[in-house]
């Protein structure tokens, strides 16, 4: 019997139209998965799973595909939705209490289309209340695990949709990437995730983190189903004041193209500041043996220094929670969410209901981040830190304009270590943020990066991962050099990374 | 750079309309204090003429077609609301006795 569930999209896209499977078997299939190794004590990658939608969304594309009139190439491919977009008529708590059960009255433009393209919805994915976070620890509804270990994080704000591709509980899946949160989750769970160019993907209905910054994007196992997931959300949107009109180029033909693994004639930049101290010794070799196949098939590699690079975190942390603590002010109490009255005060005031509302409903990261992001943009203080970030920012996007003179994509390891255990940085603001230093640069210029697993390190036998970055409007290179690299490296170990990772029904002790 | 005090924390925390208990601010000062440390470098690495960045790809006059599109229904608008009252929020009262 074959096993569904381990296919990727594209395999599953051939199977569809061939006749070997139903939307309705691979969508009951992923369900069987998701009760078998998920819920709250198991990996808890789902907040909501919707099996009664999602087998109705099955049923009704088969019926599509039998009359000959499927919607899109992904008609029938089941797919995760990470919480912080909005799913008409599906809750969307974006990890935080102050959402507990609400139910937008509206879609996001990418849930829209995954609906317009025939795709079922499982469910929706855990992740860091308002995508604040890089171990998903700061879900108000408790941690997702990582499915290589089920005692370490699975990477954040998106550690939902990466634990749930990494364990066969969905093909596909939607993330959105602030600062890393697609790319680093796919990094310390051996998946794909791609941060598109801002503008690429329309953020209408997704719940704003840091607007300047936030991008949606696919998380998935393959690079090209990636590629195929990225060409149906994306497109100019006139929802979205900041989308880019022009029309891009299919993503899937690069990624297709990749795949040959020729980079003859490539030029790639190593960079030179995202390497050194504190970053684990296991994640740079696997690292520099990427960059060595790269080497191999043809590609020329010299070192660029991108110097303002080390000063990304820092511009990070000041214009994030400047935009954060203006973006959910909107959440005061009274059109939507939790309302809570103080406790002593008769007839309260709307104020005094705001603060008590936004005190019980808020997590500690989201209100050190309110609490930060007020202060920097406080007067008497807005020069020093919020001026100072956004000069920060343009000088990075320099950095970026000259290594891209020099070179046609840059690289560097994804994440500085791998995946850490649960627990271990959950009150130590400053060591998590350090989870994003390679990840922040390219949201802070709005170029697109990719990040595909480079292997495990030898220290843990954890995954690590891989960063392509290219620039602005030119997704596609993300996708010719990750093919390229996914296959060079899928050669090497003879298989695909996820292959060994653990048998999770054995490890939890579950029926398969 | 000045250290953040309990007091600036308090006030802060009253400006983004956040109550916090007095262990909130006691755990939340010290920790907001090394926050600012870290990226207080910041104001030595941009000199004067380089000019701020707020959007990477800035786009500008963005408009649509000027054409109606549906909207909410008021029952879709008020559907997550905490409460309402003949087609409105029902929210605590703003002003005090005294105003």
């Amino acid at each position: 019997m074959t096993d569904w569930i381990r296919k990727s999209a594209a395999e599953l896209v051939d199977a569809l139209t061939a006749g070997e499977v139903t939307s309705l078997e691979l969508t009951r299939a992923s369900l069987d998965r998701i009760g078998a190794v998920d819920g709250p004590d198991g990996l808890h990658a789902f907040l909501h799973v919707d099996t009664e939608g999602a087998l109705a969304q099955a049923a009704a594309s088969d019926e599509r595909r039998a009359a000959g009139r499927t919607l899109s190439d992904l008609d029938g491919v089941p797919i995760a939705v990470k919480d912080v977009l909005a799913t008409a008529g599906l809750p969307t708590t974006c990890g935080s209490k102050i959402l507990q059960g609400w139910v937008p009255p509206y879609d996001a433009t990418v849930v829209r289309k995954l609906k317009e393209a025939g795709l079922p919805i499982l469910g929706k994915t855990n992740m860091d209340e308002f995508a604040m976070g890089s171990s998903t620890e700061h879900s108000a509804y408790g941690p997702t695990r990582n499915p290589w270990a089920l005692d370490r994080i699975p990477g954040g704000s998106g550690g939902g949709s990466a634990a749930a591709v990494a364990s066969f509980q969905a093909p596909l899946a939607l993330g959105t990437d602030t600062g890393g949160s697609i790319r680093q989750p796919g990094a310390v769970t051996g998946t794909v995730g791609v941060k598109p160019t801002y503008g690429g993907v329309s953020r209408y209905g997704l719940v704003a983190l840091a607007n300047s910054l936030d991008q949606v994007g696919p998380v998935t196992r393959t690079v090209l189903d990636s590629a195929l997931l990225h060409d149906l959300i994306g497109g100019h949107d006139p929802r979205d004041s900041t989308s880019i009109p022009e029309p891009f180029g299919s993503f899937a033909e690069a990624a297709r193209t990749g795949a040959e693994a020729d980079l003859s004639g490539l030029k790639v930049g190593v960079i030179r500041e995202l390497r050194g101290e504190g970053w684990q010794p296991g994640v740079l070799a696997r690292f520099d043996e990427a960059v060595e196949a790269m080497v191999g098939a043809g590609a020329e590699v010299v070192e660029v220094s991108c110097p303002h690079f080390v000063h990304a975190m820092a511009a990070y942390y000041l214009i994030l929670p400047a935009e954060a603590s203006s973006n959910l002010a909107k959440f005061d109490a009274m059109r939507y969410g939790l309302r809570v009255l103080p406790d002593g005060i008769e007839a309260p005031s709307a104020e005094e209901v705001m603060r008590a509302t936004r005190d019980a409903g808020f997590g500690d990261e989201v209100k050190r981040r309110i609490i930060l992001g007020t202060y920097a943009l406080s007067s008497g203080y807005y020069d020093a830190y919020y001026g100072q970030a956004q000069k920060v920012r343009t000088l990075i996007s320099r950095d970026f304009a000259a290594a891209f003179e020099q070179v046609d994509v840059l690289v560097s390891p994804t994440a500085p270590t791998t995946a850490f255990k649960l627990g271990e940085k959950l009150d130590d603001p400053l060591a998590m943020y350090l989870n994003d230093l390679a990840t922040i640069p390219s949201n802070l210029s709005g170029t697109p990066s990719i990040s595909v697993p480079s292997g495990l390190a030898d220290e843990d036998g954890l995954p690590a991962g891989l960063q392509i970055l290219a620039p602005a409007l030119a997704d596609d290179r993300c996708y010719r050099v990750g093919a390229a690299v996914e296959a060079l490296l899928v050669k090497r170990w003879g298989g695909p990374l996820l292959d060994r990772a653990p048998d999770l029904t054995a490890s939890m002790g579950v029926q398969s | 750079m000045p250290e953040i005090t309990r007091e600036e924390v308090a006030h802060l925390a009253m400006l983004a309309r956040i109550d916090l208990s007095d262990a909130e601010l006691d755990h939340l000062a010290p920790q907001l204090s090394v926050i600012l440390e870290s990226v207080a470098s910041i104001s030595a690495v941009a000199s004067a003429d380089v000019p701020p960045t707020s959007h990477a790809l800035p786009l500008s006059n963005v408009f649509r077609a000027d054409v109606v599109v549906p909207g909410l229904t008021p029952e879709q608008a008020l559907s997550g609301a905490p409460e309402s009252e003949q087609q409105r929020f029902a929210v605590p009262r703003i002003l005090g006795e005294e105003q």
